[in-house]
């Protein structure tokens, strides 16, 4: 009996202590991914069966209430704006000079026919606000040992109910992201590389998508150039910018 | 012999009457029901090749496969050069391109900012660049509530469901929000030519028209199409006809790694249709069955009353000197004419009814809102030479059958009673 309590105890102890290192482990992530505000021009190329697209794009991000996105090439795209407040998003087309609310289900749709939905490009809230974690085990990824993380959602409107993260022991950086639905169906997989220094924070430069409910070899973002917290003026994030 | 049989069923109304109006109806029934579900099967397959599977189709082999979800992103391309050999090869079959797509259509204020906005499932017919019976096939101009049909580009049809719910008008400008074959963003602003209902609940719900020369601009989609569609000369399915096209077709595109080969489908080859025609035949070849075996029954006990009333006449008769043999055999002769008089009263009557259905139909909208079957609101029968003798040997059928075990009576007949029964 004696044993027994002591072995719940070490139990209780050790599920406790993993418990907190995962949610330190994630705080750090934050402290790399998140910044306060954040200008990041990109380019996204979605794979398809007859041919890959590329496109670019110059990002303004303050916190995870504001961001703002135009499309710089190609032609097609060029002048497309999408502008985010809270939980509403607005796109902007030049063609048809109108100003276009997505909502509901929409925001599930795919963006620019790439593995990403709005919801994704939405989402930009610390994962610590929004998961609960829990370390199961250390794995290697392309030869850089990991931790390996599940992630439960705390909130009720995440996009994805479970997580499972792989991030860099020493750099504190996702490696690989699998992305599940309530059911424990499997909707996403990110894989991170390129991994820079960017001023006091590591910060992993490209990013493969792949939608794993649908054909295809995925989408590569790949960042071109990034500022954190450099000063964003107010009227960067209003209406009236889609249309300048 | 005939003339005796006859003048005994018109002078003794109570020998044939019942029998008559029996066979009469039970024929009556079998052709109303056949000309109705004829004409179901008919207007289903019509509506069916008129709006999603042609009589034949033509698609990549990829998008074959993934059908259900209309990928654009493997459509058919170079379509100018596949319609030219298409006909040079299969002359008198007209080829159409249309193109599937779905997005967001959004109803601006007059700020332009949204005011309403809802998903939309979109076709594409070829109405402007030449005459080629779109606009009839599809019934636009019947199916059209309000404004025009598309006449130049840049203009859209919204359905009926959609219009009303998000309150678009003829006239309206709307946008369009999608994504190209490729992928890309696409926009596009129309102005509304018109207010659709075609009556089925598919097509109401949330469907737009656009000519197919704005939705290849919309899509990125150049000289190219989701799905062509053929047509047999007249309009008119033929079977194996189609069978021999789609064979000598893909015949030539025998490549399995090419994804992006053309393959032909036939009618029958697509939403089940094959099964469903299938099944409806089978359906009424046993509802015919059914139908002898319940008239059988119930003219042998129309046969037993009538053997029953003629007791005495079959006693003198057999005390005459009639042999039994021959008396059976007038009774299945006059059960034959009987026959022939009900099936051919039941056969007029069924066929004016349906005559009158194939003009004037059952209008069954209102049960139609849920269904989601490619199928037009107004039932019509179909009057096909069948329907002439579908109803008519049956019930002949069932007379004789129904006779020959109620006169097996007559050889239990016995004489020796005869003369104190007649006291």
């Amino acid at each position: 009996m004696k044993k027994l309590t002591v072995l719940l105890l070490i139990t209780v102890f050790t599920s406790s202590v993993f418990a907190q290192d995962a949610e330190q482990i994630i705080r750090d992530v934050d402290r790399n991914l998140s910044a306060d505000s954040r200008i990041v021009e990109s380019s996204m190329t979605v794979h398809g069966r007859r041919s890959s697209r590329t496109m670019t794009s110059k990002s303004y991000t303050v916190g995870n209430e504001k961001s703002f996105t135009e499309y710089l090439s190609p032609a097609r795209e060029k002048g497309t704006k999408m502008l985010k407040l809270d939980k509403e998003m607005w796109l902007y087309s030049p063609s048809t000079d109108r100003t276009i609310m997505i909502s509901g289900h929409m925001l599930r749709q795919s963006v620019m026919g790439s593995d990403l939905s709005y919801e994704d490009m939405m989402e930009d809230r610390k994962l610590s606000d929004m998961y609960t974690a829990s370390l199961s085990g250390e794995e290697t990824i392309e030869g850089r040992p990991c931790y390996v993380l599940q992630l439960k959602s705390k909130v009720d409107d995440a996009a994805y109910d479970v997580q499972k993260l792989w991030v860099d022991t020493e750099r504190l950086v996702p490696l690989k992201q699998e992305l599940y639905a309530k059911s424990g169906q499997l909707l996403k997989q990110v894989t991170l590389g390129d991994v820079q220094r960017v001023n006091d924070r590591w910060y992993p430069m490209k990013m493969v998508y792949k939608d794993m409910l649908k054909d295809g070899k995925g989408t590569e973002w790949m960042i071109t150039k990034i500022e954190f917290d450099t000063r964003i003026p107010e009227h960067v994030f209003s209406k009236a910018s889609l249309k300048q | 012999m005939f003339a005796f049989l006859w003048k005994g069923i018109i002078r003794d109304k109570s020998r044939s009457l019942l029998p008559v109006i029996v066979v009469a109806i039970g024929v009556f029934a079998i052709i109303f029901a056949h000309g109705l579900i004829s004409g179901m099967m008919s207007n289903m397959i019509q509506a069916t090749a008129n709006f999603q599977t042609g009589h034949l189709k033509v698609m990549t082999r990829a998008y074959s496969d993934n059908q259900g979800q209309k990928p654009n992103d493997l459509a058919l391309l170079d379509v100018d050069m596949l319609v030219e050999q298409l006909t040079a090869d299969f002359p008198g079959v007209e080829w159409v391109p249309r193109i599937f797509f779905g997005g967001l259509l959004d109803i601006p204020d007059q700020d332009g900012e949204t005011r309403a906005q809802g998903p939309v499932s979109g076709t594409a017919y070829d109405f402007l660049s030449a005459n080629n019976g779109e606009i009839e096939r599809i019934g636009l101009k019947t199916a059209l509530v309000s404004g025009n049909i598309i006449r130049q580009p840049n203009e859209i049809i919204v359905s009926i469901d959609f219009a009303e719910t998000h309150e678009v008008l003829p006239g309206d400008r709307v946008t369009f929000f999608g994504s190209t074959m490729h992928g890309a963003m696409s926009f596009a602003n129309y102005t509304v030519a018109g207010i659709a209902r075609f009556g089925m609940a598919q097509l109401d719900r949330g469907a737009v028209i656009l000519d197919i020369s704005d939705a290849r601009l919309l899509l990125d989609m150049e000289n190219a199409t989701s799905e062509l569609f053929g047509y047999l000369p007249g309009n008119t399915y033929d079977q194996e006809e189609t069978e021999r096209i789609k064979s000598a077709f893909n015949e030539r595109y025998t490549d399995e790694t090419d994804e992006f080969a053309p393959v032909m489908l036939q009618l029958v080859d697509q939403n089940f249709m094959n099964q469903t025609i299938a099944m409806m035949d089978a359906i009424l070849v046993i509802m015919v069955i059914l139908l002898v075996i319940a008239l059988s029954i119930v003219l042998w006990n129309t046969g037993v009353l009538g053997g029953i009333r003629r007791y005495n006449e079959f006693g003198v008769r057999l005390a005459l000197g009639e042999e039994k043999k021959h008396i059976y055999r007038t009774l299945l002769s006059e059960s034959l004419l009987i026959g022939v008089i009900g099936s051919a009263v039941g056969t007029a009557a069924g066929v004016a009814l349906s005559l009158y259905l194939q003009k004037y139909g059952i209008d069954y909208s209102a049960m139609m809102e849920n269904v989601n079957m490619m199928i037009t609101p107004v039932i019509r029968s179909e009057v096909t030479p069948q329907l002439y003798y579908i109803g008519f040997i049956p019930g002949v059928i069932s007379m004789l059958v129904g006779s020959a075990l109620a006169g097996t009576a007559v050889y239990k007949r016995n004489t020796a009673m005869l003369f104190k029964e007649l006291d």
